[in-house]
């Protein structure tokens, strides 16, 4: 086998990106944001709340945290369930000892399933984001657009319906997008979505429907990378935030204000054996007096003014 | 397929000619930042997919970004900090999308040598000709970017032929003689620079790489933690320094700024590149520097050396 004649040609070689999604343009070369109070980092936590179904269908692929093993998987399934039952009840108990604020993306399914705990998140007056219908229902490449698009309307539909709030935030399941999604999001209403990991600051993402707000949700930073795919250690996963927090501090003094965007899975780290590595972290978090505890919406609001 | 391509012959590790490096340094300290780009959604190849998911293939694809729009700057101050020129590994067609930073590097005096057109074009499957002419477009881009004749290659994505490096050398004749594709960063067999046997007979060395140390393999392949691999550099360096005593030796850093510029990565890669260069008699040089010193007084014997070690002789 042998590549083709057109191996060598090289359609988007030119100035700035391969596509006309956002523009090319360097962190650094940027003005610097000033976040409220005159703070240096921004840490935005987020908390995912998700339901992986037991009849996975991996369409294209697995979902990465799903099931695995021949059906019933009851192992993964139960697992992951632990974090909306319990994890996410040690979660609230953290964040309230340490004033800390988070917002919450969502499955549609889960505010379906549990409406006690939607309504608990609703009272503690969380930012709802919503994080697609549920673990499997994937956004990918070469998905129908009339398939997605009702799906990204019935996910967002519902989720604001039941909630009552304004959902401006979304995250794909597994990160994962189609050509379309981000048209999709913007055409139902998003305002930022968190699915590219391009940046450490938002920035302008552009669709047909409009512009959309990318905001930098790390993958590298979060606990189910960390702990599940890199197999860590807990006190590893603190030590990375630790050295993390203190770099962004760090640079913010001389660049602007910077991010620290934490991913939690209550499935994982509201585990009795690490949900106090969480508490360490947010020990640690809340003695620097240089952070903002900031909802994403509000840091968007921040970068639009 | 071969067994062997026979690119150099068994030269054991002791009783090598010694090297000592300018200055009488017993080690020679390059870090070469792989600076690339990966296409969003490239031709098939046959033989490998750039993606694991349908394109768009956002994870994948927005990370290498990332080292492209944030990292990049934050590891080349950080160099700049310890008196480190990179030798860039560098996707050429960079110079088209982000001419910036080409120029920046250009400013502080950085070396930039090929690592192919993008990151998503491997060699697998190309035909001799057409092989021949991405080395030649790699070669005539950075020449036209940055005025520099290239030295060094790394196969794209560490994807090769067997022609590999016998193209590579020969290109660099046909464009610049010998001041172009000296050496090869693509083999892993030492750590010290070895002569390499090309079917054109050119004077043309390996220089180590280490992909032991590369960010990439540690934190994506091998999962290590950011504070052991600092501590892992640390290590390389010391067993290194302290060999240098004997003979000259070669450390490199490969890194990429989609992995160590992250930050929860950049205190311990400070942490080891300030204990590195803390240390007298080490030479904080380059790629092409330490290829050009080498050919110029080592090479010759090397190759006696190399000969005379073909037959059972202890």
């Amino acid at each position: 086998m042998s590549t083709n004649k057109n191996y060598l040609k090289y359609p988007h070689r030119s100035l700035g990106m391969d596509h006309s999604l956002y523009k090319w343009s360097m962190l650094d070369d940027r003005p610097p944001i000033q976040w409220p109070n005159g703070k240096k980092l921004a840490l935005w936590i987020n908390i995912s709340l998700q339901f992986f179904p037991l009849n996975q269908q991996n369409k294209p692929f697995p979902v990465p945290g799903g099931m695995t093993m021949p059906y019933p998987d009851l192992r993964h399934y139960t697992l992951r369930d632990y974090g909306n039952r319990i994890g996410i009840y040690r979660f609230f108990d953290a964040l309230d000892k340490y004033g800390m604020q988070s917002s919450i993306a969502m499955n549609t399914l889960v505010a379906q399933r549990y409406p006690y705990l939607l309504n608990k998140v609703i009272e503690r007056g969380h930012e709802i984001i919503c994080h697609g219908d549920h673990m499997d229902a994937l956004h990918y490449g070469g998905q129908p657009i009339e398939e997605e698009a009702a799906l990204v309307q019935k996910s967002l539909n519902e989720l604001r319906q039941l909630s009552g709030q304004p959902v401006k935030g979304w995250i794909s399941p597994a990160k994962n997008e189609s050509h379309n999604t981000p048209q999709l999001l913007a055409a139902n209403g998003i305002e930022y979505f968190c699915d590219w990991v391009n940046d450490d600051m938002p920035y302008e993402f552009y669709t047909d429907k409009g512009v959309l707000i990318a905001m930098p949700l790390s993958t590298e930073l979060e606990d189910k990378f960390i702990l599940m795919n890199n197999l860590h250690s807990e006190s590893s996963y603190k030590d990375q935030i630790i050295d993390a927090c203190d770099f962004l501090i760090d640079e913010a003094s001389t660049k602007g204000g910077r991010i620290l965007a934490l991913n939690l899975h209550p499935w994982l780290l509201g585990q009795p054996h690490r949900i106090q590595i969480l508490d360490q972290v947010f020990e640690y978090l809340s003695s620097k007096k240089d952070i903002w505890s900031a909802n994403p919406m509000e840091i968007v609001r921040v970068f639009k003014s | 397929m071969k067994q062997d391509l026979g690119l150099y012959d068994y030269w054991p590790y002791e009783n090598r000619p010694k090297i000592r490096w300018p200055g009488g340094a017993k080690l020679a300290f390059w870090v070469a930042p792989n600076i690339e780009y990966y296409e969003l959604d490239p031709p098939q190849n046959p033989f490998r997919t750039a993606w694991p998911q349908p394109i768009p293939a956002i994870p994948g694809y927005s990370i290498r970004d990332y080292g492209n729009r944030v990292g990049h700057v934050r590891q080349m101050q950080l160099l700049n900090k310890y008196g480190i020129r990179g030798s860039v590994s560098l996707s050429t067609a960079l110079c088209d999308h982000h001419p910036e930073i080409i120029k920046q590097c250009r400013d502080l005096d950085w070396e930039f040598f090929s690592h192919g057109i993008y990151n998503t074009r491997y060699t697998y499957g190309m035909t001799e000709d057409q092989e021949h002419e991405m080395i030649r477009d790699s070669i005539e881009s950075i020449f036209k970017h940055t005025n520099q004749k290239c030295a060094g290659y790394l196969a794209p994505a560490l994807s090769h032929s067997e022609l590999t490096l016998d193209l590579f050398a020969e290109v660099g004749t046909e464009l610049f003689g010998n001041d172009a594709g000296i050496y090869t960063c693509d083999l892993f067999h030492d750590d010290q620079p070895t002569p390499i046997h090309l079917r054109s007979k050119k004077r043309f060395v390996s220089i180590p790489y280490s992909l032991e140390m590369n960010d990439t393999i540690a934190y994506v392949s091998n999962k290590i933690e950011p504070r052991r691999y600092g501590q892992i550099l640390k290590d390389n360096f010391d067993q290194l320094y302290k060999e240098g005593d004997n003979s000259g030796t070669v450390m490199c850093i490969p890194t990429h700024n989609y992995q160590i510029s992250c930050p929860h990565r950049m205190k311990s890669y400070e942490e080891a590149l300030e204990y590195i260069t803390g240390h007298s008699d080490v030479w904080v040089t380059t790629g092409r520097e330490i290829a050009e010193y080498y050919l110029e007084h080592y090479y010759d014997d090397a190759v006696k050396d190399i000969a005379g070690k073909q037959e059972c002789k202890s």
